[in-house]
This record gives C-alpha cells, sequence and structure tokens, in this order.
C-alpha cells in the first residue's frame, strides 16, 4: 500500500474512514467521486491527519452513454499521476429501492449498471496493469446480499452477486501472477446509503466495517465477511434448499 | 438517532426532533435557516443533565461535521470542523508528539462540545480550561453571516461562545493550539491518603512539579475510614518504556481496546449499595497502602471510564445525576466537609467523589465554571425526591461561600442558584442567538422557585429525525 492507493467512489462512508486510517499511516493516496467539493474537503482531512499526498480524480459511474474505455479512463488518470501505486479499492455504489426497481426498468438497470457494470469497466484496465506488473492489490466492496437473491433485495442482490463471480474469477486468474484480490462482503452497515432503513442490532457501524478492509488489505486474496458473523450465516442460507427458501419472508 | 439522551439520562427529552446536519455544513457562510423552534446543537451527549437537550425543539447533530480541516505543525494549530472528537484529534497526533492542551475524564467528546462547556482537567492547575487555548473559531448564527472569532476578533462574541453552552449559535469549527509532548506515555504516581486535609496537602505539595492531578475519594466508607482516597499525580513521560520503544513509534503504542458496551435497558441493580461499598474497598486498596509508580499509556490515565462504553446505563432507566461544584478556597475545605456531611446524612450515598484544585487564571468564558478554588464532583443514583432536596441543600451551602455548580453537569439547578453562581449571565444574554435555547436555558432564566422533581417520567417520546443530506 506504501506506493499509493486509490479509491474509487473516496467519499462514500465506509470509503473515507479507510482513507483516513492510510492517512494516519502516511499512505498517499488518490481520490476519485462525483463531488468535487467533498473530495477537496476528504483531500484537507487526510493531509491534515498524516498523508503525505492527496490527489483527487473526478468519476462518475453512471454511464451517461460512454463506451467502456471512457468509463475506465479514471484508471489512466491515476497511474499517470502515481505510476507506482499498488492498491486499488472500489467503494462506490448505489441501493435503489427493491419495489421502485420493480416498478421501473430504467432504475432496476441503473443498479446493475452502477453496481456491476461500472465496476467491471474499472477492474478490466486495473487486472491488465497489475497483470503485467506481476504485483497490486485489487479489492472491491461486494455485498453479502449477492450470495443469494431473495425477495427484499434482488435487483441490488444480483448487481453485487454477479460482481463476486466476477472477482473470483479474477482471482482465480491473478493468484498465480502474484496479484492479491479481495472482495468485502459486509453485512448490514450504518451509512447514508441505508437511511431509509429502520436499524437493528444487525447493522455494523461504517468505522468497523471500514477498520475489517484496512486491515484485510494486507492479507491473501480472498473473500472476507464482515462483520465475520456473516460467514456462517450466508453459508446457511445458501444451503437452504429452494422449495424451503420459497416459503421464507426475508 | 433514537431519542437524544444526556449522559445521566435524566431528564428524559420527551419531545425532540433531530436533523443531522449534512457534511460540508461547516464550509457554509451564509446565516442559519430559520427552524420554526429554538435550535440547539448536539454532539456526543456526555455532558450529564439538560445542557445538551431541547424539549419541543430541534437538536442540530454535528456528527457529520467530523473533518479535520488543516495542521499547521509549525505553529502546533490545528483547525477541525466541531464535530470532530478529542479522541479523533488524539488518534492522530498523540504518537507523534503532540497533546491536546486540555482534556476532561473523557475523550468522546466533540470539539464544539469541549468549547460550549469549556471543559476542564487534571492540569487546570497549571493550564487552564479548554477555551483558554482556542485561538478561534467559526460561529453560524441565525441574524448574521458566519462569523469567525477570537481574542483578536469579535472578542465579545468569542468569550461569550467559551462556555456559552451552545447558545451563542452553531460553532461550526475551531482552531486549537496543541502542545507538544516526549511521549503517549504518563509517568502516574498513585498515593493513599487517610483525610481530606493530607489530601489538600498532597494536591498543595504537588501542583509545582505535576502537571496532572486529581483525587478519588471514598465518602461511602465506614465512619473512622471516612475521606480516605486515592490521589493521583502524572507527567508525560519523556520516554516509552522498555518494550515499547521503537523507532517509528506508532506501532507499538496499545491500541484503544474495544470498549465493553453496556446494552440499552440495562437495569441498575449492579451499582447499589453493596456493590459500590466492595469496589471502593478494592479500589483504596489497590495500592497496598504505599505510594505506586506506573508508566501508562495516556488513554489509562485520562479516560479510565472510556473502556466500558456506555457505562452510564449501570445506573439503570432512573438515571444519574452529577453535583459538581466549586468552593472558594478561603472556606474550601469546610465548606467540602460540610457538603459531605450532608451527603451522609441524607444516606443518598455518592459512589464516587472526585476532588481537584483550580488553578488562579481567569476564567476563558463568561459564563465559565471554573474558577480558583477546590472542585468537588459527586454521582448520585436518581433515587427520587430524597436526591433533589439534598441538592438543593448542596446548592445553599455553595451559595453561602460563592461558589458555584457546574452546567455542564446539571439537571435541577434553580433560577435563583443559577444567577447567585453566574452573575455574569446578566451579560451574556444579550449574546445569545434568539434561534437558540436549551432545556437548561430555559430552566435557568424562569423566574420562580423550581419544586423538587420526582424520578424521570416514562413517557412516550414523540421524535423525529430528518436527514438534511
Amino acid at each position: 500500500m506504501k506506493n499509493g492507493l486509490l479509491i474509487i467512489g473516496a467519499t462514500s462512508a465506509i470509503a473515507t474512514a479507510v482513507a483516513r486510517m492510510a492517512a494516519g499511516d502516511g499512505i498517499p493516496q488518490i481520490l476519485a467521486g462525483r463531488d468535487e467539493r467533498k473530495l477537496a474537503i476528504l483531500r484537507d482531512d487526510l493531509i491534515a491527519r498524516g498523508a503525505p499526498r492527496v490527489e483527487t480524480l473526478t468519476f462518475d459511474a453512471h454511464a451517461h452513454e460512454r463506451g467502456a474505455h471512457e468509463r475506465g479512463a479514471v484508471i489512466d488518470a491515476a497511474f499517470a499521476l502515481m505510476p507506482h501505486l499498488d492498491t486499488v479499492l472500489i467503494a462506490h455504489g448505489v441501493l435503489v429501492g427493491q419495489a421502485e426497481a420493480e416498478a421501473d426498468p430504467d432504475l432496476a438497470l441503473e443498479s446493475i449498471d452502477v453496481n456491476f457494470s461500472s465496476v467491471v469497466a474499472l477492474l478490466t484496465p486495473i487486472a491488465q496493469r497489475f497483470d503485467a506488473a506481476g504485483n497490486g492489490t485489487i479489492a472491491v466492496i461486494s455485498s453479502t446480499s449477492g450470495d443469494r437473491g431473495r425477495r427484499k433485495n434482488y435487483v441490488y442482490g444480483a448487481a453485487k452477486g454477479g460482481l463476486s463471480i466476477f472477482m473470483q474469477g479474477l482471482r482465480h486468474r491473478l493468484d498465480a501472477r502474484g496479484v492479491r484480490v479481495l472482495t468485502f462482503k459486509p453485512g448490514f452497515v450504518d451509512t447514508p446509503m441505508t437511511a431509509a432503513m429502520p436499524k437493528n442490532a444487525l447493522f455494523a457501524k461504517a468505522d468497523d466495517v471500514a477498520s475489517g478492509i484496512y486491515h484485510a488489505l494486507r492479507k491473501p486474496g480472498g473473500e472476507y465477511y464482515l462483520p465475520r458473523f456473516w460467514r456462517p450465516i450466508m453459508s446457511l442460507i445458501q444451503h437452504i434448499p429452494e422449495r424451503i427458501f420459497l416459503k421464507l419472508n426475508i | 438517532m433514537t431519542v437524544p439522551e444526556s449522559w445521566g439520562r435524566y431528564p428524559r427529552s420527551l419531545d425532540a426532533h433531530v436533523a443531522i446536519l449534512p457534511s460540508g455544513a461547516a464550509q457554509r457562510r451564509d446565516r442559519l435557516d430559520a427552524y420554526d423552534t429554538p435550535v440547539l446543537a448536539f454532539g456526543r451527549g456526555r455532558s450529564y443533565g439538560d445542557v445538551c437537550l431541547n424539549d419541543g425543539g430541534w437538536l442540530l447533530d454535528t456528527r457529520r461535521l467530523d473533518n479535520f480541516i488543516a495542521w499547521n505543525e509549525d505553529e502546533g494549530l490545528l483547525t477541525v470542523e466541531a464535530g470532530v472528537t478529542l479522541a479523533a484529534i488524539l488518534d492522530v497526533v498523540a504518537t507523534r508528539g503532540w497533546f491536546l492542551p486540555v482534556v476532561p475524564g473523557t475523550e468522546q467528546v466533540t470539539v464544539g462540545g469541549a468549547i460550549a462547556n469549556d471543559v476542564h482537567g487534571k492540569n487546570h492547575h497549571r493550564d487552564g480550561s479548554f477555551g483558554a487555548h482556542v485561538v478561534s473559531l467559526d460561529l453560524a448564527r441565525s441574524d448574521r453571516d458566519v462569523t469567525a472569532c477570537g481574542p483578536d476578533h469579535e472578542p465579545e462574541l468569542f468569550r461569550a461562545t467559551i462556555g456559552g453552552l451552545g447558545l451563542t449559535g452553531l460553532i461550526l469549527a475551531a482552531t486549537i493550539r496543541l502542545r507538544r509532548i516526549p511521549s503517549a506515555w504518563i509517568d502516574v504516581e498513585t498515593i493513599p491518603f487517610a483525610t481530606l486535609d493530607e489530601c489538600c496537602a498532597l494536591s498543595a505539595a504537588s501542583e509545582r512539579d505535576w502537571q496532572y492531578t486529581v483525587a478519588w475519594a471514598d465518602w461511602r466508607a465506614k465512619p473512622d475510614a471516612r475521606g480516605r482516597g486515592l490521589f493521583l499525580r502524572g507527567n508525560h513521560a519523556p520516554a516509552p518504556p522498555k518494550g515499547h520503544q521503537s523507532r517509528t513509534g506508532n506501532s507499538s503504542f496499545p491500541s484503544r481496546r474495544r470498549p465493553i458496551t453496556i446494552p440499552s435497558g440495562m437495569p441498575g441493580f449492579l451499582l447499589n449499595d453493596v456493590s459500590l461499598r466492595l469496589f471502593n474497598s478494592w479500589h483504596f486498596h489497590s495500592t497496598a497502602g504505599r505510594t505506586s509508580r506506573t508508566c501508562q499509556p495516556y488513554r489509562d490515565f485520562f479516560f479510565p471510564l472510556d473502556v466500558v462504553g456506555q457505562w452510564n446505563r449501570l445506573y439503570g432507566s432512573r438515571g444519574f445525576l452529577q453535583y459538581q461544584c466549586v468552593l472558594p478556597m478561603d472556606d474550601g475545605i469546610e465548606t467540602a466537609r460540610a457538603i459531605f456531611q450532608s451527603v451522609i446524612e441524607s444516606e443518598t450515598g455518592s459512589y464516587l467523589t472526585v476532588i481537584k484544585t483550580f488553578g488562579t487564571m481567569a476564567p476563558a468564558g463568561v459564563l465559565s465554571f471554573p474558577r480558583p478554588g477546590l472542585t468537588i464532583a459527586l454521582d448520585f443514583p436518581n433515587t427520587g425526591d430524597g436526591v433533589f432536596r439534598m441538592c438543593e441543600r448542596l446548592d445553599a451551602l455553595v451559595r453561602s461561600v460563592g461558589g458555584a455548580v457546574y452546567p455542564a453537569k446539571d439537571a435541577r439547578m434553580s433560577a435563583e442558584s443559577f444567577t447567585a453562581f453566574y452573575p455574569q449571565a446578566a451579560s451574556f444574554a444579550p449574546w445569545r442567538d434568539p434561534a437558540f435555547s436549551s432545556s437548561f436555558w430555559r430552566r435557568v432564566t424562569t423566574r420562580r422557585v423550581t419544586a423538587p422533581q420526582g424520578p424521570a417520567p416514562q413517557g412516550n417520546a414523540t421524535r423525529g429525525t430528518a436527514d438534511c443530506s
């Protein structure tokens, strides 16, 4: 990480917390996001906390009728700023309401596009670069909701599920090349993304999830459930026979 | 956010609306929007009574104002948004050779809250209160654009805001002068004493050579042991102890222990007469009657209670009252004795008593609590009318010697007492923003004798939370 950390979606709650931890350890960073004003505030914050160098880049995950190359251009811009950057964390996403996505196919496709397709547009050039270099860490924030489609959240879940499988394949491809590929699967997290949902004991704090992510960035490639109790829970959920699952109200 | 609570969980806020200020609010320059009812900023709710509550009005939650703005290492000036906690600041600076010049008993307070209550710590005798180290602050008001103020710029507004209980407006950001420290460790001496007189003698003897001093006393013990306690004095260690030294410094410092959080709804029976006598006895005997010397990480010395998250819940749903007063030095010790005697007679039982001598510097703010004298802090579980009547008696004692009671810990002082403790409130009042008010302010500026109140009513809270972002 010491050669540079690129964070896509840096102004999101979890990503901001990760960036702050990295600043405390003196890691140079590139922050990519949509809102230049928020990026500037975060940049000043990270420098005050000890980051030796912080750059900002504009990145909008929505397609806006751009082709894949254009959507992934932020990667080239980042490597132009820090040619030796060695860690990328992709943390952007959108939680479109399930009911709204059921009623409006444009919203459903927006969820798939922002949460899955836009990430693929970034992962492709990143993977090529790290593959060629023979080292690097690629980390993506997916979700436990991608482990099985369920009534209450399957549009978002499908996007994250597809992303998790893409990351599995990437890991399979790059592990022997010395590139670590990490998929983070948080459960429910209390952030502005979930502001509309009533909170309960299952909700984790953004800082705690961020701490799990930050410390796992040094670990081997793999899938990481945050907090860890989600791993056995999702394993159980994945193994429930379909006929029984159909009767559950989750 | 659920119903906002202060740390003592009394009084209950029955009708509160909370608006979470969006991140980016600290960068605004225009005047505050109007709400239909009075507003008040809310940080972490670590004040005990109702200075942070605004029943019937809006609370402006500052949790998203958590950015650092700038760090000028040459001059030691740190500028942060007002929702940044002292814990966040110390996490960044303490292992790099810097420290906050004043810290209270918990690091889980916001910079805004620390300024609004003009908090003090174990080094008041040397370094004064928090507000004395604030170089400037940005204040948002309803009647003018955002104003930067400091000792040389808008000084009257500045001095009204220090210790101004959030009533002069919404503090958006502040610049604090930090101080250099040789290490993040504290050399501590813990000395047992048998009487209040011994305690005060230790205090007088320690203040020249020790930066941090405080005493904990046990007034629940048997009559012949009453007044015994432990005197703590500390200085920043010149170097970390063996085994914790490393070239980089960072990795060898113990990280914050995850607090064991007491769940909400915890019943209050754990803190009772028997358990607390046992605790006090164990604590007093922990040094085996001798002076003990240790080198502790700063968190263990300054914030020992923070390791139990939400320890206030141990008092149960009725909550507890904290009574902290300052007694001018001439009659200080005798009045303190009279206070303890009154508490013993009432059998309301203060479990934890903290004693400290304040320094003689001038107060940093118009309504600042710290002033020269002896300060005593007592905890009482809210067991009903008896506690409130006893606090009224204590108020009378404090008034009789020209002392004061600390608003940040107060839940029940009368308007008459407030006027006696803070005669300067009349010169403060014009600086209050007309759109701002608090449950505390309304209580202490109502011209009637406040009847003793009973335990907290178990009402249904009407609450609404608005997310402004």
